[in-house]
């Protein structure tokens, strides 16, 4: 009951705000809420993207052609996250299973003639050329909580196993192209959904025991390249040429940023291309060399405020699936920032996972920004007066 | 308990357990990114130092930047060794698309050899991409011209300017000056490294080695910024310069003049025109050396260019040893070059006088021995003083009057002229000589016997000949006292060292040594009056020379044997080979009575003193004293 009131309340101010014609800010609020934009998420995400171009101006060398490329690419996501926040959360649960279904038909499609690109095969031609592992990142969490919104919660054994099969699935396809870390990844989207829904932890933990068999599995399965990833985390000093080499410079590039940072383009492990992939999976290390402690905390403090936001319109969102989908949106989110940024920093292995909203890229911008309009889409959506 | 048996769904319950599941997962967001913040603290702010330092570390280069070595110039202001740029050949890997077809292309058209391409291929694989490789040290006018047409199908190869030593008079004075060579282990070990770490070259002999501190000069370095492939960053486009050190500039090596004269340099080193001599001539009022010339000589810039193991082999094992400096290190019988020397020790020790003749029979006996100590005239020259003795170089009067000298006083006249003692000639690397006593020879032998000094080699010895030895730069010094009439001064080459930078001059003054002391002047006018008529007297053994010169002057020749005949035997130059003749030897100094010049030379195995070496010393005080062909 007490939770019950509290989003009535803030309901409620919501509402006021919305009749009150007095203050000028009430009229861009009024624009934000026709388009069914969300004033707080949306602030939180440009500031990162505009910090994030700051950073990625001085990574990419001072180019503005590809400050201007990474620009129209934020923009295309920022439509294609406005294009989402339009469609009703209901109208997006119907199409789930549509969704789901065609998203693994692309990913058998690309092991079969997808394009190569950098020693994986990750691409699919059809008049546009796109990766449909991008499309699964959403696809799989939408399933997981289409299947759970009209079964009962905490899930059943059964229905696990279920969901379980809907999420290795394409899992492996992912992983056999191939491509670790978005696997990963999107394993970690559905278990997420899992979660939050109720399954209990001594499952969790059991499967988590269980599942040290089947990690050994995987280690098998895993591409040379992968494997000296995992081991070079362990010892990274062991091989400071080969693949030692990107997590020493990294580590030195941001220790040597201290406090306050060498400067905005003066950071010398950066501009003189001492850290490798400056501007996409290591652009973390540019922002802490030429920033300091204080840039980096500051942008963990934004994704921890757009974090937090997501999980409030998770809180607030008012059906299951609704809710589980847009926790599901806001954990991975996080699972991105601290997988990129333990990764950077030497705490994890590197696997290859961008600085989301910062690096250079746009498939993965588009499919993050896509899944804050459902975030959007749901806040947007709710029925003010459940009574 | 409603919801477990519907399929209607609890909502309340399921509102509760999500919030409680997401309140965990925010905690957990807040561990795990507390984990990463917690990590940059340590990185940024506890071992912050640690990894300011490695960036710097891995940044700044400290490149050396080498001194312009100083010239060598003659004593009139030529240049002896000069720094050219020479062209060498380079491969920029980097930019090659594809260098097995350019190299053999370029092998094509004959700028590089076939045999070399594997090479050339690991080098260009090994090395950073964007680092030179050098395909051939010195391309010649011709291979600039001939590439410079075909440049646009060689993508990435390029001809790029570096300072070469070059020594524009070739052999003519290669023993002189010496000439540079690529550094070696050995020569790193005695050079302080950090001013040669970024030099290539230092000098090995002659002038270039002996003042080598002073024509390195002072290597400067710069700091660069370098990326990550060591590739230097332009300095314009980047504001981490500013956090370096101060870059020092090199300071060039200083100029040397030398006291040579090339045109008697050249003169004398065409003079021997193939035979095998030295020669020095030098100026007796001051020791300066107006030539130095070791024949045959060799091409200083081959080592300066850098040659191949079969080059330096050839000139290794040439017979005629082109490398070997035999106006300094060439010790030889100094023959009858001594007896003016000699004949002033005879009248001071009483040993005979002005007037005293003796009667030559062509040769000579010790009292109760049977060996003959021959007069290189069989006949005999009659009856002879001393004069005639000097000027006919008669031997039979050396050998008798050497008896009443004795080997010792010998030595100690000889040695106050500087025989058997190394001049100190500032270019260093000379032999001592030997000039024998009782001592010495009692020093140098093991054998008791051995160690005994017999009377038979007091006699050899006051023709120059047995133990005795000389280079041709003491004997130089030597008729530079007698013309000075006992004043001497330390040969040097060297004249002045002017700074690169300040062009400042330190004129090098002459270094007096101590006299030699004759009781009376007349006897050295004797004496000299003596080699005077050698060279235009009306018997001297040199008249063929100096008869009707426009200007006097004095000289003894010598003929020192190689081998020594056996008794009885007369010398047949037929049946000994060509390297076992005598050598040919003169000394000489003009003018006659205000001298300019002394000269010593020897034409190995030349026979003849008089007649070989004499020509050749008078072709260089014609030179110089404004008498020869060049200046009618």
């Amino acid at each position: 009951m007490p939770t019950w009131g509290t989003v009535t309340m803030r309901s409620s101010d919501t509402q006021r705000l919305l009749t009150s014609k007095a203050a000028p800010l009430s009229d861009f609020s009024l624009i934000l809420r026709r388009l069914h934009v969300d004033g707080p998420l949306f602030l939180g995400l440009l500031l990162i993207c505009g910090f994030g171009l700051f950073v990625l101006y001085s990574a990419v060398g001072e180019s503005n052609r590809l400050l201007t490329n990474q620009v129209i690419r934020l923009g295309v996501a920022f439509i294609a996250m406005l294009i989402v926040a339009q469609l009703p959360p209901d109208f997006m649960r119907r199409w789930t299973p549509w969704g789901y279904l065609i998203g693994l038909v692309l990913l058998v499609l690309v092991l079969i003639k997808g394009d190569v690109g950098q020693g994986a095969r990750r691409w699919l031609d059809i008049g546009i050329r796109f990766q449909p592992s991008e499309a699964m990142k959403l696809a799989v969490p939408m399933m997981a909580a289409w299947y759970l919104h009209d079964r009962q919660i905490p899930p059943k054994l059964g229905h696990l196993v279920t969901i379980a099969v809907m999420i290795i699935v394409p899992t492996l396809l992912i992983a056999k192209q191939p491509d670790l870390g978005t696997a990963l990844l999107i394993a970690a989207s559905g278990v997420i959904v899992i979660v939050l829904a109720g399954m209990s932890f001594k499952l969790f933990i059991g499967l988590g025991i269980a599942a040290i068999p089947g990690a050994l599995v995987l280690w098998n399965f895993m591409q040379d390249y992968q494997k000296q990833r995992v081991l070079t985390l362990l010892n990274p000093d062991s091989d400071p040429l080969g693949a030692g080499y990107n997590i020493i410079q990294s580590k030195i590039a941001i220790g040597s940023g201290g406090l306050f940072g060498k400067g905005w383009t003066n950071g010398s492990q950066a501009q003189l291309e001492f850290l490798p992939e400056r501007d996409t999976d290591f652009i973390f290390a540019v922002l802490g060399e030429e920033f300091g402690l204080l840039g980096v905390l500051t942008l963990v403090v934004l994704y921890m405020f757009v974090i937090g936001r997501g999980l409030y319109i998770a809180v607030q969102a008012q059906d299951t699936f609704s809710r589980l989908l847009a926790g599901s949106i806001s954990l991975t989110f996080m699972v991105y920032v601290f997988v990129n940024t333990a990764m950077v920093t030497g705490l994890v292995p590197v696997v290859g996972v961008p600085l989301p909203l910062v690096s250079f890229g746009g498939t993965s911008m588009v499919t993050l920004m896509a899944g804050f309009g459902i975030l959007m889409s749901i806040h947007s959506n709710r029925k003010l007066l459940p009574h | 308990m409603a919801a477990l048996l519907s399929p209607i769904k609890d909502i309340r319950s399921e509102r509760r357990l999500f919030l409680s599941r997401v309140i965990l997962a925010a905690i957990t967001s807040i561990v795990l990114l507390g984990i990463v913040v917690a990590r940059l603290v340590q990185l940024q702010v506890v071992d912050h130092e640690l990894f300011a330092e490695k960036s710097q570390g891995n940044r700044v280069r400290i490149e050396p930047v080498p001194p312009i070595r100083g010239l060598v110039f003659d004593r009139k202001g030529r240049v002896l060794a000069e720094n050219l740029p020479a062209y060498q050949l380079e491969l920029i890997p980097e930019q090659v698309d594809d260098i097995d077809d350019t190299l053999n292309r370029l092998a094509a058209i004959n700028l590089i050899e076939v045999e070399d391409i594997p090479r050339f291929k690991e080098l260009s694989r090994s090395g950073p991409r964007f680092k030179p490789v050098t395909l051939k040290f010195r391309l010649t006018e011709e291979e600039i011209a001939n590439f410079a047409i075909q440049r646009p199908r060689f993508h990435g190869i390029d001809f790029q300017p570096r300072l070469v030593r070059h020594y524009p008079n070739g052999a003519e004075v290669a023993h002189a000056v010496g000439y540079v060579g690529a550094l070696s282990t050995a020569d790193l070990q005695r050079l302080d490294p950090a001013a040669y770490a970024g030099t290539s070259h230092t000098g090995k002999t002659g002038v270039e080695s002996a003042f080598e501190s002073d024509l390195h000069g002072d290597a400067g370095y710069r700091h660069l910024i370098t990326n990550a492939r060591g590739r230097q960053v332009p300095s314009d486009t980047s504001d981490l310069l500013n956090s370096l050190p101060a870059d020092a500039s090199s300071e060039p090596g200083a100029n040397v003049y030398l006291s040579i004269d090339l045109d008697l340099q050249r003169i004398a080193y065409e003079a021997f025109d193939g035979r095998r001599g030295a020669l020095v001539a030098l100026d007796p009022w001051t020791g300066e050396i107006l030539a130095l010339v070791s024949a045959p000589a060799f091409d200083p810039n081959l080592f300066a260019v850098g040659m191949t193991t079969s080059q330096y082999r050839e000139l290794q094992d040439d017979p005629d040893r082109p490398l070997f400096n035999r106006a300094s290190r060439g010790a030889y019988p100094p023959g009858s070059t001594i007896k003016p020397m000699l004949a002033l020790a005879a009248i001071e020790t009483g040993a005979t006088n002005l007037t005293r003749k003796n009667l030559c029979r062509g040769y000579f006996q010790l009292p109760g021995d049977e060996h003959r100590y021959r007069d290189w005239k069989p006949e005999g020259h009659g009856p002879v003083d001393l004069h005639d003795a000097i000027e006919q170089s008669c031997d039979v009067y050396f050998y008798e009057v050497s008896r009443d000298i004795g080997i010792d006083a010998m030595h100690d006249y000889l040695d106050r002229f500087g025989l058997g003692t190394k001049t100190g000639i500032d270019t260093g690397g000379e032999h001592a000589g030997l000039v024998p006593s009782r001592e010495w020879k009692k020093n140098n032998f093991r054998n008791r016997d051995d160690q005994r000094w017999y009377h038979g080699e007091t006699v050899i010895a006051s023709i120059g000949q047995g133990y005795m030895l000389a280079t041709p730069l003491q004997l130089a010094s030597a008729v530079g006292a007698l013309a000075t009439r006992g004043q001497r001064f330390r040969p040097h080459i060297v004249a002045a060292v002017e700074d690169g930078l300040t062009a400042e001059r330190r004129i090098v003054q002459p270094e007096r040594l101590p006299d030699v002391e004759i009781s009376n002047d007349i006897y050295w006018e004797y004496v000299l009056g003596a080699m005077h008529d050698v060279m235009q007297g009306s018997r001297g053994t040199a008249r063929a020379v100096g008869l009707g010169a426009p200007y006097e002057m004095a000289g003894k020749s010598g003929t020192a044997q190689v081998v020594s005949i056996a008794q009885d035997q007369k010398y047949d130059e037929a049946e000994l080979e060509e390297r076992q003749r005598d050598h040919a030897l003169f000394i000489a100094f003009a003018p006659f009575d205000n001298p300019r010049i002394a000269v010593a030379l020897i034409v190995e195995n030349g026979e003849s003193g008089s007649g070989v070496a004499a020509p050749i010393a008078k072709s260089i005080m014609d030179a110089y004293l404004g008498y020869g062909d060049d200046a009618q």
